[in-house]
């Protein structure tokens, strides 16, 4: 069987979070003093180079993206850490910041330098009190020790909104007001927090940045697939044997994770699907299970690989039963400023309630179909867009699931 | 206990500073009294309609009164096949009381989230913010029992 790769989670268990001495030990802060002592540029051109590309779902090249941001003259800028981890299975950037805090800092500090700003502030979504005062304790430790230099970080508290990690949304909620997103042009890293450009990354892509920097981009572009280099973090949940957290390499097919880091199904079933990538993630079958977790394979096989939650379903599970709640869930979290998303997800939950119950007929899965193909390119964000996959994947890969309850 | 007005004057120089404001004030007082709202609209120079506004966008504030205990059923998909309804019906049970409402003594309020995050250990409650994992209807009365 494959070994898991510890490149994020490379202190994982070893260190005591909340002695920043143990992350100094293991040669913490060392890539940030590197990263002082290259020049801005080089710095981008190193993370470029590492091909390191978003892992809080839309897969963007960050060292690109720091470009950006590092090419816009302004008085003040901004990097924001996403921890907002909303994605239903998802728990990854919670394990990631309470096992290893600094180096969450440290990247942030290092993309700080690299752009020129000297704030950052860390958006922890309001379910994780517990790990915003481990945050605010250990930054007091790196503020003790002075190796942040003249990079601030804060903490900022979501409060319980799914569309606030979409990350203009963040940005508003930041500011103080609710959380819809923007409509963009501009991106943030020309125009984002209170207009200034600013970096948002998320919580796993910024604990890769100081590795890169110490091992060179080269280093990490030679992990795991090609064009989504390195590892992922994954949180396995549901019908699974073991339900934890792993980190792989990039290439690592979706079987063996089930079957292999997973241990297979429990209580000796068989396989149904796995959604992967949390809620708005596209069901995947059996004959697909051989398929790298990269960003672009997934893409290519109509799923996605998002934050990294393996949802396991078995042969028991009702596929029309699960798809019906996860339509709830977009129903309740569309933030309503935009019409397509905000009637979308409500009329896609009443055909899902009316499916279920088994007064729906072809024709509302026809209606389905339509709806979400319309959603996914008029709804204003992510959200709206990602929404139906759910129900079109299902509609595909599970239809006997659907025809089993039609009048 | 702190006054709301001291608690959010606190966070008066902090910029977009009314989320971590209301936080505060919800730690108080469980809730987000209407009295509040309006002094945030004045802290932070808002109209009253807009601090109402992001008060209420949010799902993880409120601004009804709540009971000392507030648990919550997670009933995102995983929760949900783990099993979530049979605990929050449980609850209900136990409670004599449906999910939204506070029982009669104002201890317990009985509500339903999304993904809180612990899924490791489905089906998941959350009893003011703290996570109970792997929770079975059989342990309802135990765990209402834990709440002084
Ligand atoms: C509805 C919605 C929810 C999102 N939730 C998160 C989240 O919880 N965490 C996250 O890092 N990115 C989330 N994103 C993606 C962010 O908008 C953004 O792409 C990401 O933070 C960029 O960081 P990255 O390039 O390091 O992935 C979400 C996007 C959408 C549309
Ligand atoms: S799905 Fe219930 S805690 Fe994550």
């Amino acid at each position: 069987m494959a070994e898991e790769m510890r490149v994020v989670l490379r202190n994982y268990g070893k260190i005591d979070p909340l002695n920043i001495d143990d992350y100094i030990n293991a040669g913490g802060y060392k890539a940030l003093e590197k990263a002082r002592s290259m020049s801005q540029a080089d710095v981008i051109a190193e993370v470029r180079k590492s091909n390191l590309r978003g892992r809080g779902g839309a897969g963007f090249n960050a060292g690109m993206k720091w470009n950006f941001a590092y090419g816009v003259q302004a008085d003040q800028k901004y990097v924001i850490c996403n921890a907002d981890e909303g994605e239903p299975g998802t728990y990854k950037d919670r394990i990631i910041m309470e096992n290893d805090p600094h180096a969450v800092f440290e990247g942030m500090a290092i993309c700080g330098y690299a752009i020129g700003a000297n704030k950052g502030y860390i958006y922890c979504r309001g379910e994780y009190p517990y790990v915003v005062d481990l945050l605010n304790q250990a930054i007091a430790q790196a503020k003790a020790k002075g190796v942040l230099g003249e990079f601030d970080i804060e903490v900022r508290m979501g409060a319980g909104a799914y569309v606030c990690g979409e990350e203009t949304a963040l940005i508003e909620s930041i500011e103080g007001h609710r959380g819809e997103p923007r409509y963009k042009p501009p991106f943030p890293p020309v125009s984002g927090l209170w207009g200034k450009p600013t970096i948002v990354n998320n919580v796993e892509t910024f604990a890769n940045v100081a590795q890169i920097i110490e091992k060179g981009g080269d280093w990490y572009a030679g992990l795991g697939a090609a064009s989504y280099p390195g590892t992922k973090v994954l949180t396995l949940t549901g019908d699974v044997v073991n339900r934890t957290v792993i980190e792989v390499p990039t290439n690592t097919t979706i079987r063996e994770v089930i079957f292999g880091f997973g241990g297979g199904i429990r209580d000796g079933k068989k396989f149904k699907a796995v959604q992967i990538g949390g809620t708005s993630g596209g069901f995947i079958p059996e004959s697909l299970l051989d398929t790298p977790i990269d960003f672009d394979s997934m893409t290519a096989i109509g799923a996605v690989l998002g934050s990294g939650a393996v949802f396991v379903m078995d042969e028991t599970r009702d596929i029309v039963d699960v798809v019906e709640r996860i339509a709830g869930f977009f129903e309740h979290e569309s933030c309503g400023k935009c019409a397509p998303c905000r009637e979308g997800t409500m009329r896609m939950y009443e055909l899902m309630k009316k499916v279920k119950s088994g007064k729906g007929t072809v024709k509302d899965i026809e209606l389905m179909k339509k709806l979400g193909g319309v959603m996914s390119v008029a709804c204003l964000c992510g959200l709206g867009q990602a929404a139906p996959s759910p129900v079109l994947t299902t509609i595909t890969h599970f239809r006997a699931d659907y025809d089993a309850k039609l009048q | 206990m702190a006054d709301y007005q001291e608690i959010i004057a606190s966070y008066r120089g902090t910029p977009g500073g009314i989320i971590e404001a209301y936080h505060a004030v919800q730690r108080e007082y469980n809730y987000i009294p209407a009295e509040a709202v309006k002094e945030a609209a004045g802290v932070f120079g808002l109209s009253e309609a807009q601090a109402y506004g992001v008060a209420t966008f949010y799902s993880y504030l409120s601004v009804e009164p709540r009971g000392r205990y507030i648990i919550r059923m997670c009933e995102s998909a995983p929760c949900h096949i783990a099993g979530a309804e049979e605990v929050i019906q449980a609850f209900e049970h136990a409670l004599g009381i449906k999910v939204g409402e506070t029982t009669a003594d104002g201890k317990f309020t009985l509500e339903l989230t999304e993904c809180v995050g612990q899924c490791q250990g489905t089906p998941v409650i959350t009893i003011n913010s703290q996570p109970y994992a792997g929770v079975s209807a059989e342990q309802v009365p135990a765990i209402l029992a834990q709440c002084k």
